[in-house]
Formats: structure tokens, C-alpha cells, sequence
């Protein structure tokens, strides 16, 4: 086995944590390596390291065989090395070659080579299989085609080695599809590709071996083909992790929410909902599968109250609250945990005492009226974070400065705490790492055990299969497909999704 | 990279600790000062012999003293009318038309209504400036919640339309104007009227109030649901639309507390000092104010000390002028340099947080 990477005892902390500890990665020529693991376990720090963004404090790198020193991004890339970043580094009015060729222009007596560039641009796509459109303006392009860009970008510059980090966290289910076909051709073209993730269905699918990092350390190396998402599973979180959540049937009770022929714009005011009727019984959850941007965000802001409804009547419980305003509806017993727990859930230069009683005020605060009784919310809060295991120090910690998981855990304590009628929860596990999954999947299925209605919204079509009664699809603002969760499977759905079939099926 | 307003204020007055806080007053005081040294130097008058004459006019005499105080009060009502807005995440640029408004409003009532006994009449005349300036930011608050019209820009519209409303009103054939040559309205009745509580001095303990309110303003953002949901809209306007509370009405209802402290401020002035209104009556209380609370870090304690900080400036500087012949204009150069030293904070933290975010980043992947 030739290695193109050997990554030898790297040690880098930061003030007050050791961020890599004696770390060693070897990559072998031309093989698609995982890198798997939770959020804060040193991924991206060690790739950080290997595209000379950091300095290790200790340890040798070589590339095939040499050792290396970098000093600068730059001269990693000089020595073969190139970096696509989550968040992409384009300029969203130049062209895709303007983007490509910049900082290493084609230039004919000083000026722009226009022509030139593009033409290099083509022949640079074809070679790899990356269709892409040269003169486009990386503003019209699709988030996919952003991320070809950035493939393209290193390829240009000479990079044999490309490290994706977790490059499937902005792609709709197709757009992966398509970076599979990309990663493929790349590795059959002879480079060696590091895939940064910590999803386990990804990194089972794209790579020929993994290795998984905890707390800083190498956990273990493994033949991709000769593992399984239990065995990468359980390296990760170190412990045995169920990944499918064991769900008990359940007797529905009374219709809990009833929406008929719902109709809401979009913010360019275009139909994002068009005529959605569906109703929610209490102990069920109901998942609303779909691509992004179908009209499922509209629906959880129409039903919260957020945005006004241009049609169609919503029911909780018997009562009409089509034109009730949002605190009223959370008074009526419906809660919220939003797609975007950042811009939504959660003020992040508030405490955590006063996070968690956004959205309910009265509650604690009724008894003494105008007064907000500071003492009895940081008892609260500290209740809260003691039943879902909210790390923080103390609760007038601010909640920016809490990890992700954590600060999902507070919004869902929040919204758990009042018993509610409706629970809609809307991407609860977006960018969670594998433990805040569990524990948060269990959290929902303890509230159905409750008796709450819960319409669950999610694009990890895996999470909706696994938590969900029955399931709803959406396409382009409609309710396509209504499926029973025993009776259906992930094809099936999938086919609804991508509008592939519009009659509603009764199973 | 996008500007916004109230992204800069965010960044100069976010702190972590009370430390970080004084030591930006400090530092930007101290470097005013510095900064106000080399100008008089430089102009072959000693400094030393002018700051000399400036802090004993502040401190030297117990008038002296009651005179800061005096200069403190609406500084300080005005500063915690800015810095209300700015929780609420509103730049309120228009505290200088409320204020003259309010003094307007004041002085009217304090002549025009009559026969009250002053326990009716002094409320009743500061509650009208109260209500003056509340009107007036509203309708700047009405326009950005209906209308989408930044606050910015229609508050200094505003403040041109209430001075040369003021100017108006005591114009020579203005409405409001007393007989005379001078461009006022008539005095204000004794009954409404704060009257100097100091024998020899024109002390009328209007910053008594001005303190009750930087109290109240603490209790009420701090411990109250109306305080909550105003920093909720300031600091997050969706997460607060998302927890059900009305980002409009909370704007508006900022808005209108923020004008009614200007009002006072200027109700305070009129009926405390000159005891009646001239459109010339504030040097530019509300401009300061935008400095004081930024430097105060949108603190009401912070504010009292900031407020009272251009309080000593200009009531010293009367004295300065006197005895050091310093001009008193050097006074609003080192405000100057006060304010700009502020501002510069934010842009530093800019490059800060450019930094630390590399940092935190690889924090996350610890």
C-alpha cells in the first residue's frame, strides 16, 4: 500500500483543551478516507493541521514518503494539498471561472484571459466528470454546483490530496448523489480524498476505510467494507448507541390537530402552501417528509402563528386558531422547537435562565405580575437542565456559548416542560452528533408515550422513518403521499418526494 | 462586508465583564484628556494649568459642584433615553428633537395652564415634556414598524422639523412667545417651576429624578417581562416573533419610553434652570447622549458615570476659560476624542472577533 499521508503523533491544544492528542492517520494513495467523528472531536483541527491552517505543537507529517513542514494554506496547496470548507469561499457575483482562476488568473499581456479560462475550466470538468457551466455567475448556480466550484478550485491549483469537510451538511438528497458520482471519479482519477463526517450512512457509503477520532484520540481504523454503523457507532460515542430507536405501539387517541386546505406565501409572496389538509391525533407523530424548501418551513410558521395564512382553517383540540396570534397559541398548549434554534430557539446574549423562558413568560412570572422573578427562573432552569442533561456550569451562562447539542437540549427542555397539546418539531437533530440524536429522538418518543400529538418535520428521511406513525410527503407546497409508517419504505417515499407520483396512496 | 447600525452598537457595548467596561471609560477618557493636553499645549497655553482650573471649577466650591450636577442632569436623562432605544435595538438619533419638544411642551404648560397648587402643576408641566417627546419618537417608531423606515434616518429628519418647530413657535410673531425681544416664551409659574434646593446656588435636585429613572430604567429592563421582552427584540428580533411577542408593539412601546426620558430631559432643563423655553436651550444634550450611553457600555450606572464625566467638562470649563484662558470649545474636542475612542472599539472588536472566531472554531473541535 503506497501512502500519500502519514500523519505521525500530532499533538495541538489550545488554551484549556487538547484539541489532538498523539494522533496518527495514515491514507493510502488514491483511497476515499473517513474521518468520523462527534462534533469537538478534533476532525477538523487535525485537517486544519494537514492544510496548513495550524501548526502542530508536535508530530511529522509526510506526503508520499517526504516529510513535510507547512507553513501557510498556500503552501499546502503548493505540496498538493486542498481544502473544500463547509462554507464555501466563492464571490457570489464573479463567474465560475472568474471564481476558479482567482489568485492564479489566465492572463494574455496583462489583461484577463477570458476565453482562455473558460476553455481550461471546460476541459477541467469534463476530465473529472463535474458538470459545470463556466460563464455562470456562482450566484445562480445550485449550492451543489457551488460546492463543484470549490472541487474544481483545488484540482486547479494541483491538489492530489482534497479534503471534503462534511460536505453533504448543505446538499439536498440529490446533490449527494451527485457528489458520490464526483468523489468516484476523483478517486479513479488517482487522487486521495479525506471525507470529513459524522454521519454514519455517509461515510459507510463514500469511503474504502475510516478512521474514527474521540475526545482527541484515534479510536480505531477500519476497512469500510468490513464494519457497520453499530461497530462506528459505538467507536464514536464509546459506548453501544442504538441507532434505530425502539418504538411501542400505540393506541391514537382524539384528533388533536386538524388543518384543512391551508394556503400561505412565501417571503417573495409566491403560493408556498397550497391547499394542505391533514389532521394529527394525540400519542401519534406524524413526519412530513420532503427536499427542502417544499412549503414545510411555511407550514410550521402557519400553524405557530408566524406568518399569516391566505386560506384554510387550523383546529387544535376543536378550537379555531387560524387567526390567533403566537402567544395565544402557545397558551391553547401547542410548542415549538424551531428548524433554526440560532435565529429562533434561542437568544444567544440571553442566559440560559432567560432562554428557558422564552416564549413563556407568564408562567413563571404570573404570580408576581409585572415583576420577572429572576430567583424562581434559575431554579427552573436549573430543574430543566438537570432532567435533559444540559451541560453548562450554571444557568446565567449565555446560551451562545453552549455547544450545539446542548442548546437543543435547552430548547426541547423548554418546550417539553409545559405538557404540550401539539408538539411540532422541525429539524430537532439538525447538526447534532450521534448521542444528542439518541437522547433526542427518545425525548420525542416519551412525549408521544405522554399522549402529545407531534408533527415532526425533518430531511433525514432516516429520522422520519424511524420516529413516525404515518407519514406525510410534501411537493411543492402540497401533501403528495400519505403513508403509513408499517406499510411503506424509504423508496417509496423517496419517489414521492422528487414528485414522482401525485395521486395520494391509501395503504 | 454587510454594516448595520446596530450591529456596530452591539459591538462597542457587548462586554464580557464590568472590568472590560471600565477600562474602556478609562482608557477613553484618559486619552481625551491626553489628547486635550497636546491641543492647549500646542496653542503655548500649560495644560496642567488648565485642567487645574477645570477640575477645581468642578470640584472647588460647593456652587461649582451644583453646577456639574446641573450640566449632569439632562446629559443623564437623555443618555438613558438613547440607551433604552438601543435595547430594544433601535439607534434613536432623535433624542435631540424630543428633548426640545419636551422642553417646549414644559414650558408651555408651565406658564399656560394656571391656578394649580405646584404638587398638581410641576407633575402635570414635566409630564407634558414627557408626553411631547414620547409623541415625537413615535412617530419615528410608527415608521419603522408599519413602514420598514430605518430609525436612523427619520429621527434626524425629525430633529430638524422639532428645532424649527421650536424656533417657530418663539419666533417674533411665533404662537408661544413672550412680549419682548428675546426669542422666548413667558416664564413658567413659580408653581411649576423646580426651584433651587441649595441657598446661593441653582441647584434644583432635577438630577434626583434623572437618578430615580437610571434606577427604575435597571429595575425595569433587567426584572421585569416588559424589560425582557424589549432586550428579547433587541437582541434577536425573530427568536422574539417566534416566542410570540409582538415585535411591533414592544418597538413601538421602546420607542416612546426612550422619547419620553428626552422629553423629560428637556422639561427638566426648562423648568429647572432657565425656566423658560428657548428654542437655544440645549447645547446638544441629545448628541452627547449618544456618546454617554455608548460610553456608559448602555448601562444605567455606567451612564450616571459618563453623564457625570461631561457634566465636570462642562461646568469646569467655565473657569477654564476664565482663568486659563483656555477656550471652552476645547472641551467638545476632547468629547470628541471620548466618542471617537468609543467608536474605535468597535472596529477593534471587529478585527477581535475576526480572530477569536479561528479560535473558537478550533474550540468546537477541542
Amino acid at each position: 500500500m503506497e501512502l500519500s499521508i502519514c500523519m505521525q503523533g500530532i499533538v495541538k491544544s489550545f488554551p484549556g483543551v487538547l484539541a489532538n492528542d498523539h494522533i496518527d492517520l495514515q491514507v493510502a494513495r488514491g483511497e476515499v478516507h473517513g474521518l468520523l467523528g462527534e462534533n469537538g472531536a478534533g476532525k477538523t483541527t487535525l485537517m486544519n493541521i494537514l492544510s496548513g491552517m495550524y501548526r502542530p505543537d508536535e508530530g511529522q507529517i509526510e506526503l508520499f514518503g517526504k516529510p513535510v513542514r507547512f507553513e501557510s494554506p498556500k503552501d499546502a496547496l503548493a505540496k498538493g494539498i486542498g481544502m473544500v470548507y463547509q462554507h464555501f469561499m466563492l464571490i457570489p457575483t464573479f463567474t465560475v471561472a472568474e471564481n476558479l482562476t482567482l489568485g492564479a488568473e489566465i492572463t494574455r499581456g496583462g489583461f484577463l484571459d477570458r476565453s482562455k479560462s473558460e476553455s481550461m475550466v471546460k476541459e477541467l470538468s469534463k476530465k473529472y466528470g463535474l458538470a459545470i457551466e463556466p460563464s455562470a455567475k456562482v450566484q445562480y448556480i445550485s449550492v451543489g454546483a457551488q460546492q463543484r466550484v470549490e472541487i474544481l478550485k483545488v484540482l486547479y491549483r494541483g491538489a492530489q490530496i482534497i479534503i471534503l469537510d462534511e460536505p453533504t451538511a448543505v446538499l439536498t438528497p440529490q446533490e449527494t448523489e451527485d457528489l458520490y458520482q464526483t468523489v468516484n471519479a476523483l478517486r479513479k482519477a488517482g487522487h486521495t480524498i479525506i471525507f470529513i463526517s459524522h454521519k454514519l450512512n455517509e461515510v459507510l457509503r463514500f469511503t474504502d476505510r475510516v478512521t474514527v477520532l474521540r475526545a482527541g484520540k484515534v479510536v480505531g481504523t477500519r476497512v469500510t467494507s468490513e464494519t457497520t454503523a453499530e461497530e462506528l457507532a459505538s467507536l464514536m460515542v464509546g459506548r453501544s448507541v442504538s441507532l434505530h430507536v425502539k418504538k411501542l405501539p400505540r393506541e391514537v387517541d382524539a384528533e388533536m390537530l386538524k388543518v384543512e386546505n391551508l394556503k400561505a406565501l412565501d417571503a417573495r409572496r409566491l403560493p408556498a402552501l397550497r391547499g394542505v389538509s391533514f389532521n394529527v391525533h394525540a400519542g401519534e407523530i406524524v413526519g412530513i417528509a420532503g427536499v427542502e424548501g417544499n412549503g414545510q418551513t411555511q407550514l410550521v410558521e402557519a400553524l405557530t402563528g408566524l406568518i399569516r395564512t391566505t386560506g384554510g382553517t387550523i383546529r387544535l383540540d376543536g378550537e379555531d386558531i387560524t387567526h390567533f396570534p403566537t402567544s395565544e397559541r402557545f397558551c391553547r398548549g401547542i410548542a415549538h422547537i424551531p428548524e433554526d434554534r440560532h435565529r429562533r430557539g434561542l437568544i444567544l446574549d440571553f442566559s440560559l435562565a432567560e432562554n428557558s423562558i422564552l416564549g413563556y413568560p407568564d408562567r413563571i412570572s404570573l404570580r408576581s405580575g409585572f415583576r420577572l422573578d429572576m430567583k424562581s427562573i434559575r431554579k427552573f432552569c436549573a430543574k430543566l437542565m438537570a432532567a435533559f442533561d444540559v451541560r453548562a456550569p450554571s444557568p446565567d451562562v449565555m446560551a451562545g456559548g453552549l455547544s450545539g447539542g446542548n442548546q437543543q437540549k435547552l430548547v426541547l427542555a423548554r418546550e417539553f416542560s409545559r405538557c404540550p397539546k401539539l408538539l411540532i418539531a422541525a429539524q430537532p437533530t439538525r447538526g447534532l452528533d450521534v448521542g444528542a440524536t439518541e437522547f433526542i429522538h427518545n425525548s420525542l418518543l416519551a412525549e408521544r408515550k405522554r399522549g402529545a400529538a407531534i408533527l415532526l418535520l425533518s430531511l433525514e428521511l432516516s429520522e422520519i422513518m424511524d420516529l413516525s406513525d404515518r407519514i406525510l410527503v410534501f411537493y411543492e407546497g402540497k401533501i403528495v403521499g400519505e403513508c403509513l409508517r408499517e406499510t411503506t419504505n424509504e423508496d417509496e417515499i423517496g419517489l414521492l418526494m422528487t414528485g414522482g407520483r401525485h395521486e395520494v396512496l391509501i395503504h | 462586508m454587510k454594516f448595520s447600525f446596530t450591529e456596530l452598537i452591539h459591538r462597542i457595548t457587548d462586554r464580557k465583564s464590568w472590568l472590560e467596561s471600565a477600562g474602556m471609560f478609562l482608557g477613553a477618557t484618559v486619552v481625551g484628556l491626553l489628547f486635550g493636553a497636546i491641543v492647549i499645549w500646542s496653542s503655548n497655553k500649560s495644560p496642567i494649568v488648565a485642567y487645574t482650573a477645570l477640575f477645581s471649577g468642578a470640584f472647588g466650591s460647593l456652587y461649582g459642584f451644583t453646577e456639574v450636577l446641573m450640566s449632569t442632569t439632562p446629559l443623564l436623562l437623555a443618555g438613558l433615553s438613547v440607551a433604552f432605544a438601543f435595547h430594544c435595538g433601535l439607534f434613536n438619533i432623535g433624542a435631540e428633537g424630543q428633548l426640545m419638544l419636551g422642553g417646549l411642551a414644559a414650558g408651555w404648560a408651565g406658564y399656560a395652564i394656571q391656578g394649580l397648587p405646584w404638587y398638581l402643576h410641576l407633575p402635570l408641566a414635566l409630564l407634558c415634556g414627557v408626553a411631547a417627546g414620547a409623541l415625537w419618537s413615535l412617530i419615528a417608531g410608527a415608521l419603522k414598524a408599519w413602514k420598514g423606515i430605518h430609525e436612523v434616518i427619520s429621527t434626524i429628519m425629525l430633529n430638524y422639523i422639532a428645532f424649527n418647530i421650536g424656533d417657530y413657535m418663539v419666533s417674533s410673531n411665533g404662537p408661544l412667545k413672550a412680549a419682548g425681544i428675546i426669542p422666548a416664551t413667558p416664564y413658567v409659574l413659580n408653581t411649576a417651576r423646580l426651584l433651587p434646593i441649595i441657598p446661593n446656588t441653582r441647584f434644583s435636585g432635577g438630577i434626583f429624578i434623572a437618578l430615580v429613572m437610571a434606577v427604575l430604567m435597571g429595575y425595569v429592563l433587567w426584572h421585569t417581562r416588559l424589560g425582557y421582552r424589549i432586550r428579547a427584540v433587541g437582541k434577536s428580533p425573530s427568536a422574539a416573533e417566534y416566542a410570540g411577542i409582538p415585535p411591533r408593539q414592544t418597538m413601538l412601546l421602546a420607542m416612546a419610553i426612550s422619547g419620553g426620558l428626552a422629553g423629560l430631559a428637556g422639561a427638566v432643563q426648562v423648568l429647572g434652570l432657565s425656566y423658560r423655553f428657548s428654542s437655544t436651550f440645549s447645547p446638544g444634550y441629545g448628541f452627547d447622549a449618544i456618546a454617554i450611553a455608548l460610553l456608559g457600555s448602555l448601562h444605567p450606572f455606567g451612564i450616571v458615570l459618563a453623564s457625570l464625566l461631561f457634566g465636570i467638562l462642562h461646568a469646569g470649563s467655565v473657569k477654564m476659560q476664565q482663568t486659563a484662558g483656555v477656550s471652552n470649545d476645547i472641551i467638545y474636542a476632547i468629547s470628541g476624542i471620548i466618542i471617537f475612542f468609543v467608536a474605535l472599539r468597535g472596529v477593534l472588536v471587529n478585527f477581535q472577533s475576526r480572530f477569536s472566531h479561528k479560535n473558537a472554531t478550533a474550540k468546537v473541535q477541542k
